[in-house]
């Protein structure tokens, strides 16, 4: 992400220091990480120190300081999809993607997190890609739902 | 600015308005325990040591005196029973993460803390935010601040900063309660030391 990208972004919040966390997201869904330049570029624009903007990407788990895949994995691990065999369905997708939970594969096609619940546990058991719920996921399913990202 | 008459254990204390609770009692010369409290920097209400007892209309209820201002009629209480306990225990559990701290191990003497009562974590930082805030408002040079948070919040120095800054300051280190703020700065420095000179490697 260049930094003509990055100082479009902050006009467009009109250069508010108060509005960090919105020019923040921003970057992060566009780029899926935020990257040392990229904050130390928000950081002058802004003029917020680097040590606060850290300590706000640090502190949320919506930024991530690592680059992540162009889709992003959730299967939830709650109880009610635990009990529904969350745990097979989170082994295939290892399977599949390579990668463990917190990790990302090294084309940065997938990222993969294990969430608590994601609120919808008659759906169990629950995967999301992208924000998209996919729901009363079979071991054999996933590969026909990760097949559609590229 | 008026004049408020506070009740501070048993005593009658004169304050103006915007003073804490805190400041009323140093002018009259009361004790009470601070740890993440510096007379230069805006309150910070982290550490909790400095709790007291208030009494307004006959309710009681624990404030942090750094934080709470000073109103006409309080009745502070600022040693009992409950709030010894308190103060013990947070001492006890801030000594789980830094034992050897001689201002932990003054107060633990006088309020009978057990530095052994929990499982060592020796993190060494008690999240005071005294170097953090120092920095920020005194020398408003931003060269250490916190990352992550929870459990895994710590202390982080900014490389490129405190190569530039910390030097010829480390205002920040008397500072520290613990010695947390020199390993992190050590740290740093060992970090960004090797810089300089692999600058002419990497033109190889």
């Amino acid at each position: 992400m260049d930094n003509d990208r990055i100082d479009q972004i902050i006009d467009k919040h009109n250069g508010e220091a108060s509005l960090l966390i919105q020019v923040l997201l921003e970057i992060q869904s566009e780029n899926h990480w935020l990257p040392k330049e990229a904050l130390e570029r928000v950081s002058e624009k802004l003029q917020v120190p680097l040590t606060r903007i850290l300590h706000i990407a640090t502190f949320y788990k919506a930024f991530s300081l690592v680059p992540k895949g162009r889709h992003e994995i959730h299967i939830c691990v709650g109880t009610a999809c635990h009990v529904r065999g969350a745990t097979r369905v989170l082994d295939t997708v290892q399977d599949l993607t390579g990668i463990k939970p917190g990790e990302t594969d090294l084309d940065l096609k997938f990222s993969l997190e294990t969430v608590n619940c994601l609120g919808c546990c008659a759906l169990g058991p629950v995967m999301e890609v992208d924000g998209k719920t996919h729901g009363k996921m079979a071991p054999a399913e996933t590969a026909d739902v990760l097949k559609n990202y590229e | 600015m008026s004049e408020i008459i506070l009740q501070i254990d048993g005593r009658e204390v004169g304050a103006k308005e915007g003073m804490t609770i805190l400041e009323a009692a140093q002018s009259a010369g009361i004790v009470i325990p601070t740890l993440c409290h510096h007379e230069k920097l805006e309150p910070y209400g982290a550490c909790r040591i400095c709790s007291v007892e208030v009494e307004v209309h006959g309710w009681t209820r624990l404030v942090a005196a750094c934080v709470y201002p000073v109103e006409q009629d309080l009745v502070v209480r600022t040693r009992s029973e409950k709030l010894d306990r308190i103060r013990k225990m947070i001492l006890e559990l801030l000594l789980a993460h830094a034992p050897d701290s001689p201002q932990l191990l003054d107060l633990a003497q006088e309020y009978g803390a057990d530095k052994d009562r929990f499982e060592k974590e020796a993190s060494f930082c008690i999240h005071c935010g005294l170097c953090v805030r120092y920095c920020a408002e005194v020398k408003k040079k931003y060269a250490v601040g916190f990352v992550d948070r929870g459990t895994r919040k710590e202390i982080s120095f900014i490389p490129e900063i405190a190569a530039k800054e910390c030097w010829d300051c480390k205002e920040c280190f008397p500072l520290c309660p613990t010695s947390a703020l020199q390993a992190a700065y050590v740290l740093t420095e060992a970090l960004t030391s090797s810089s300089p000179s692999s600058e002419p490697e990497s033109e190889k």
